[in-house]
């Protein structure tokens, strides 16, 4: 059941919100969920801990605008890695525009050489959990073409 | 109940007026883990060591854990079912013993591999709970949690054949760490107790995290000893406060002091243990020095910390928790069924929680005086205990601002002063 009875449902593609596959957080993903739906997206919430297969099955199923990856446990990394690899070799999903933020390194945020690979790997950006991270975020949500104006 | 375990060891420091004080720590070498034992062990304080694991493990991804072994690639925790127990074995030795007992730390919802892990190499204490390690942490379904923990309860109580008193410790105290009223933290705690004794285990410790409120913490920390005491009279028990679990301060003074809040909450509560955090919570996994020098604080603040605990039932946070505990109880005789019938009827509701089997509409604010307070009870049992106050939608900005709530309060000025602070931690 939903913890967000209320939310306005535009009818749109949804967003797809995931926890990394071995992270165990929640308050993240409430958070990116509220702010995703004040931005006027509809919002499926997979919560923590996603498997890969999980999340390719209701990214089939949901078609989304945009998958959110978000991790805080210091495994964002490999398991961003991961899921982004798997998710790339589906070839409908091919195209589906999928982020990642948080803390993804055990040693806080990740360097260049991994945002490089991440988005080598698939991710359409990569935001840390720094202030400019959240911005760039936003900045990102005010500009998808699937926003719905409600 | 005397004897050489984790439970006598906090008993016996308590009699002696000393409070245990614990790290989160776990490293995925050996070498690095033993000396975080080490270090911990060595540690100005009555410290018990901590061996938290990694999350591929938690999950049960035991082939990440494994690779990860292999390729020397580091975790954010120690694999123990997949390092060899020679080599676990090797981490412990001359270490883990009466005068210095090692709890494992793990997050599991399926733990039985973890504690046939850590049984195999002479542990016999360790955390969780059919609830708190389920539904705020993954996709486990509650009632395949609830058959997971009998059954590893049951793995560890029949280490009592070989001369030890396996101890657990409830994680429900804690569950989702920030933002739930702290009597529904003490009734998930009494439950999980209740639910390790039924399954064999002797030696309990009962969990409660540091919220928003030092008075309200002090209400419920009584409310959970008196329930602990009433449903528990054959068992040997002990209360271990957390810490503040949520988004944790940023600065130096503000973690230290949130850390002596919690280690005077726990003394004057009359608890027996104390699991610390650090200078670096708010930034990342702490170095084991860093660990060290919280313990060494908080036990300089519980030494200088008197006795006093509430009278415990006179309280809205026992009238609460009671109420709650009782109405799953009188759902079925044993613990584990009732859990489950009270999820699915909603007479337990974990705000905010996603996890598909909680029932998802509760809801709870920070009160104007720092409480924790309900906005919405649900179907909770709690009409006509609980003060409801009916809130509109919380918006992204006003979770966060709850959120950080403790984090800003002592991040800012002190509203008394830092006397002491500075030259406490060196």
């Amino acid at each position: 059941m939903s913890p967000f009875p209320n939310a306005s449902d535009p009818g749109d593609r949804p967003v797809l919100v995931a926890g990394g596959i071995s992270d165990s957080h929640t308050w993240n993903l409430v958070y990116l969920q509220l702010l995703l739906e004040e931005h006027g997206h509809r919002v499926v919430n997979l919560g923590p801990c996603v498997p890969e297969d999980l999340l390719i099955a209701e990214a089939l199923a949901h078609r989304p605008a945009l998958i959110v990856v978000s991790s805080v446990n210091g495994h964002g990394y490999h398991d961003g890695m991961r899921t982004v690899t798997r998710l790339r070799e589906q070839p409908a999903l091919a195209a589906v525009p999928a982020v990642i933020g948080g803390k993804l390194g055990i040693a806080g945020p990740c360097g260049a050489e991994e945002t490089a690979a991440l988005r080598a790997a698939g991710y359409d950006a990569v935001f840390d959990d720094s202030a400019e991270g959240i911005a760039a975020f936003r900045r990102m949500l005010g500009a998808l073409p699937q926003r719905a104006l409600v | 109940m005397t004897g050489g375990g984790f439970g006598a060891f906090v008993r016996r420091a308590h009699d002696a007026g000393r409070l245990v004080v614990q790290p989160r720590m776990g490293m995925s070498s050996p070498r690095r883990m033993r000396a975080g034992l080490l270090a911990t062990r060595d540690a100005r304080a009555t410290t018990v060591g901590t061996i938290t694991l990694d999350s591929y493990t938690r999950v049960g991804d035991l082939e990440s854990a494994r690779l990860a072994v292999l390729e020397d690639v580091a975790l954010n925790g120690y694999p123990i079912v997949s390092h060899d127990p020679a080599t676990t074995a090797g981490v412990l030795d001359g270490i883990h013993g009466p005068g210095f007992p090692v709890q494992v730390r793990h997050g599991s919802a399926a733990p039985q591999d973890i504690f046939r892990a850590l049984t195999a190499v002479g542990l016999d204490a360790s955390e969780g709970g059919p609830v708190s390690y389920c539904l705020p942490y993954g996709r486990v379904p509650l009632r395949a949690s609830v058959a997971h923990w009998a059954h590893a309860c049951e793995l560890l109580a029949a280490r009592r054949d070989s001369g030890g008193e396996p101890h657990l410790e409830t994680f429900g105290g804690c569950v989702l760490g920030q933002l739930c009223p702290p009597s529904l933290l003490v009734a998930v705690s009494v439950l999980e107790a209740l639910f390790f004794h039924r399954h064999g285990i002797r030696s309990i410790s009962v969990s409660y995290a540091q919220q928003t409120h030092p008075g309200q913490d002090a209400e419920a920390v009584a409310a959970l000893r008196r329930l602990c005491a009433h449903h528990l009279p054959d068992a040997e028990w002990h209360v271990v406060v957390y810490a503040y679990m949520g988004l944790y301060p940023e600065t130096e003074q503000g973690a230290y002091r949130l850390l002596g809040k919690a280690a005077e909450l726990a003394v004057a509560s009359g608890s027996e243990r104390l699991i610390v955090k650090t200078v670096a919570e708010s930034r990342r996994i702490p170095t084991v020095a860093e660990n060290v020098a919280a313990l060494e604080y908080a036990a300089e603040v519980a030494a200088r910390t008197p006795r006093a605990p509430l009278d415990a039932t006179g309280t809205q946070t026992y009238a609460e928790a009671s109420a709650l505990v009782d109405a799953v109880l009188e759902l079925d005789d044993d613990p584990g069924t009732a859990l489950l019938t009270a999820f699915a009827e909603g007479r337990l509701d974990v705000p905010y929680c996603l996890h598909p089997d909680n029932a998802g509409s509760s809801r709870s604010y920070i009160a104007a005086d720092g409480r924790l307070a309900w906005a919405d009870i649900g179907r909770m049992p709690l009409n006509g205990i609980a003060d409801v106050r009916p809130a509109r939608a919380v918006t992204a900005a006003e979770l966060l601002d709850s959120l950080s709530y403790v984090r800003r309060s002592f991040d800012g000025p002190d509203p008394r002063n830092t006397r002491g602070v500075e030259s406490a931690h060196p």
